[in-house]
């Protein structure tokens, strides 16, 4: 069942498309809210949400994606790759120039790829690890040698993932020293202008920017308020025009949603693709049994949380590969909500009624109640659950020490399974200290097998055969559980016109906007 | 002399006290469950040991701790207080740069609540029997029980969201570039709703004990005597009642006063105040411990340089306090 909100989505992208007849105008600086304060603004250096939303602006990458994720040029224009898929050439546009003047080069790119991320940026070490060989040919052209074919490759150059950092300002500098860490300088449509911390950070129009007539906009502002109400207030009283992801608890959504002249749009979250899971500890309790595990999947009426909590939002996945991650296997057996079902597995295992301990995600109100309803379906089939609330330092350390039953989390996919899904599942990834690796604890040497195969296959034909084997023995195996491919609505005024234009759109997007106003 | 030498008295004391205090917070923070590189990771979905390695090594997490004490108390001795650890710039250039702004907050709440509340107590015992003294003590009492986010939040209901007369939250209004003389009326008016939400507890509580203090002191001998003389009744609520009743105030007044830097966490972030209160509640979150402790030593630096402040003022007020110590 969809909520008549996500209708009303529906209507607004259509409505949207309609307008578009229009010509884009140049003028206006749009306000707009970052939640919360980002650290720093030096992309690469720093890869947390709030930075790559203010410095997806000021920096770029290579490539940029389709909400498809299909490749579209940025600072390339184009590029081949050899017939054994092991060499990767990339042209770049010869008119690109730093925001200090200087021009951008295929230095730029070995330095940034090769030096700068390798040193700071697991995100882009995932995929270095993979790289023979960064070399520059000439000033306009880079090749990438790999010592395998390594499937996800050509998304991995999303401008914060292998953001394009200037080697003039960097080289032979620590870092994280750097003096241009407080004014960052990068290639994109906006400038850094100002930062003034708890107030607002201020972004301008490049007006050197290498694509005719972009940006339109001359400026962005993003407010920085810390509480919730507040900023639904700041949308109300029309002194932000665009409220992005996370800005606003979802059961302020419904009513904003109605005010006038509101758009909203789920797009822009293709390339991340949150995906929200129930971590369940292999190791020992209850849990440590594949029937209760399987028992949780039936007890959980996942429906329910999308349409009542999420306002009708994001996608209930079939199993371990979300709708927006390549190689889904469609021909899974489903978990649908059956009470019954799990009643049975929990006593085929003989579950003794030992009580399992619950940790919300602490991000907000949603993902409290989120936790409520799951004891609920669990009570309902004999699953005692004791809720234990943490704060985010809190719940860093017991998932990083194993120390739950159950646990809420969300995961991006990348885009591709070998970046965003392998990661949980591996038993190589196991290591205590870190919340984001195979926290877990399953181990299955086939399905080690079959994902690192899966990862330097070529072509795509073989990385799909080995990528649908292992979602099965997944679905068996249920080594976490699968709840809800997220779904992030962005609220705007229906004349800020085309706001989100990639599938990293939340954070590029500004771009391509203008104001019909 | 006498002065000069219990002030350096108290001054050497307070130095002993916010060196323990610098120890017990020390110890305190790192009792608390969660480790910063661990928060700061998890912030940037990395998954791998080496990028938490980094951040430890930087941090000087991988320390022995009497190791990080030693260098945190060594520093602090050289008025360095180290990295932020999330911002990566000098806690003391963060601090300082939120300061003025909570000081301009609960400054001008600290004057707001502090006359109110004494002109309203005076009221309220000069009316005791009468209706307008009756209303005056409801609504102090009203004020004294509503919780501060509740009042903030319904203040920017009404004031900005219906009547549209005042901003609703941050220090100034972004892009407009004002200087001069229209910058302060623009903070100015940006100050109003938050430094009233602040001001309205306390002014409660002065103009209660205001009143108290006053009734009790109108029944003293040397009132009798001042009616006696025939001296006005304004002389005598003003020379001989309210002064004899101001010494609970300057009480209650230096235990505000001290919690001027860290007391306005609710308003800070309800408003979007910049200020230090919202500074601290963050770091908190983020086991930012650099940043905390930071924060930590300015207010109880500031509680202590108060209560020294309130011993003076309590002899001006009346002298045979002054005498006697």
């Amino acid at each position: 069942m969809k909520t008549p909100l996500a209708l009303a989505i529906a209507a607004a992208a259509l409505t949207v498309s309609a307008v578009h007849a229009d010509e884009p105008r140049h003028g206006g600086t749009i306000n707009t809210i970052i939640q919360p304060e980002p650290p720093g603004l030096v992309l690469g250096m720093i890869q947390n949400a709030p930075t790559r939303t203010v410095a997806g602006n000021i920096y770029e990458g290579l490539l940029r994606y389709t909400t498809d994720l299909e490749p579209m040029p940025q600072l390339a224009t184009d590029w081949e790759v050899s017939e054994d898929g092991r060499t990767w050439t990339f042209h770049l546009r010869d008119d690109v120039t730093w925001h200090d003047g200087e021009p951008f080069t295929a230095d730029d790119v070995v330095f940034s790829a090769d030096v700068f991320h390798r040193e700071l940026n697991p995100s882009a070490r995932a995929v270095l690890q993979h790289i023979d060989s960064i070399e520059a040919i000439d000033d306009y052209t880079v090749e990438f040698t790999l010592d395998e074919p390594f499937g996800p490759f050509l998304i991995s150059f999303e401008a914060g993932t292998f953001t394009m950092i200037p080697k003039h300002l960097y080289e032979g500098t620590d870092f994280r020293d750097n003096e241009h860490n407080n004014h960052p300088i990068g290639t994109g449509p906006f400038k850094f202008e100002n930062w003034d911390r708890g107030t607002v950070i201020q972004l301008v129009r490049n007006d050197d920017y290498y694509e005719d007539d972009l940006p339109y906009l001359d400026g962005i502002n993003w407010h920085i308020i810390p509480d919730g109400a507040s900023r639904a207030v700041a949308y109300e009283n029309g002194t932000v025009d665009v409220l992005p992801y996370g800005t606003v608890e979802n059961f302020d959504i419904p009513r904003l949603s109605e005010l006038d002249n509101t758009c909203m749009t789920e797009a822009g979250h293709e390339y991340f693709s949150p995906f929200a899971m129930l971590w369940m500890n292999n190791r020992e309790g209850p849990t440590a049994d594949k029937r209760f595990r399987q028992a949780v999947m039936y007890a959980m009426d996942r429906e329910f949380a999308r349409d009542v909590l999420w306002n009708g939002l994001g996608n209930v996945p079939l199993g371990a590969f979300g709708s927006n991650a390549r190689f889904q296997n469609p021909d899974l057996d489903p978990y649908d909500h059956d009470p019954e079902r799990a009643r049975e597995l929990l006593d085929e295992m003989g579950y003794d009624g030992e009580e399992v301990r619950l940790l919300p995600l602490p991000y907000g109100e949603t993902w409290t109640r989120w936790a409520e309803a799951v004891q609920q379906n669990l009570r309902e089939v004999g699953i005692e659950v004791r809720t234990e609330a943490t704060d985010v330092g809190g719940w860093n350390q017991r998932l990083g020490d194993w120390d739950y039953d159950l646990a809420f989390t969300y995961l991006f996919q990348y885009g591709d399974p070998a970046l965003g899904i392998s990661r949980t599942y591996l038993s190589t990834n196991i290591e205590r200290g870190s919340p984001w690796n195979n926290v877990e604890g399953y181990e299955n040497e086939r399905v080690d097998e079959l994902f690192n195969e899966a990862a330097t296959a070529f072509p795509d034909e073989e990385r799909e055969a080995l990528y649908h084997e292992v979602q099965e023995i997944l679905q068996e195996d249920v080594p976490v559980g699968w709840l809800l491919e997220l779904g992030f609505p962005t609220l705007y005024r229906c004349d800020v016109q085309d706001l989100v234009t990639s599938g990293v759109g939340v954070n590029d997007g500004f771009k391509d906007t203008w104001l019909d106003r | 002399m006498l002065y000069l030498r219990l002030i350096t008295m108290r001054l050497l004391k307070a130095v002993v006290v916010l060196f323990m205090i610098i120890i017990f917070n020390f110890v305190l923070i790192q009792l608390a469950p969660g480790d910063p590189a661990a928060i700061l990771a998890g912030e940037a979905g990395a998954t791998d040991e080496e990028f938490l390695r980094q951040l430890r090594e930087r941090f000087g997490l991988d320390q022995p701790m009497y190791v990080q004490l030693w260098r945190y108390v060594s520093g602090i001795a050289m008025l360095d207080f180290g990295f932020s650890y999330r911002q990566g710039v000098p806690v003391l250039d963060l601090i300082l740069a939120r300061l003025p702004a909570t000081l301009l907050l609960t400054g001008t709440a600290f004057v707001l609540s502090l006359a109110l509340g004494i002109v309203a107590g005076s009221l309220a015992a000069a009316r005791v029997k009468k209706p307008s003294g009756s209303i005056i003590m409801t609504l102090a009492l009203l004020f004294y029980a509503t919780p501060l986010f509740w009042v903030a939040l319904m203040s920017v209901v009404l004031f900005s969201v219906y009547l549209d007369l005042l901003p609703a939250y941050g220090m100034y209004t972004v892009g407009a570039g004002h200087t001069g003389l229209a910058l302060v009326l623009d903070v100015g008016k940006h100050l109003i709703l938050p430094a009233t939400t602040l001001a309205l507890f306390f002014m409660a509580i002065y103009t209660r004990m205001t009143r108290a203090s006053m009734l009790e002191a109108s029944q003293q001998d040397f009132v009798k005597t001042a009616r006696a003389k025939g001296l006005k009744n304004s002389v005598i609520q003003r020379r001989h009642i309210l002064r004899n009743a101001l010494l609970p105030i300057i009480t209650l007044a230096g235990l505000q006063a001290g919690q001027m830097v860290g007391g306005a966490i609710l308003t800070e972030t309800v408003f979007a105040w910049p200020g230090i209160g919202r500074l601290m509640f963050e770091a908190l979150q983020q086991r930012d411990y650099n940043l905390l402790l930071g924060i930590f030593f300015f207010s109880a630096a500031l509680v202590i340089v108060f209560n020294i402040i309130t011993d003076l003022v309590y002899g001006l007020a009346d002298p045979r306090i002054k005498e006697g110590s």
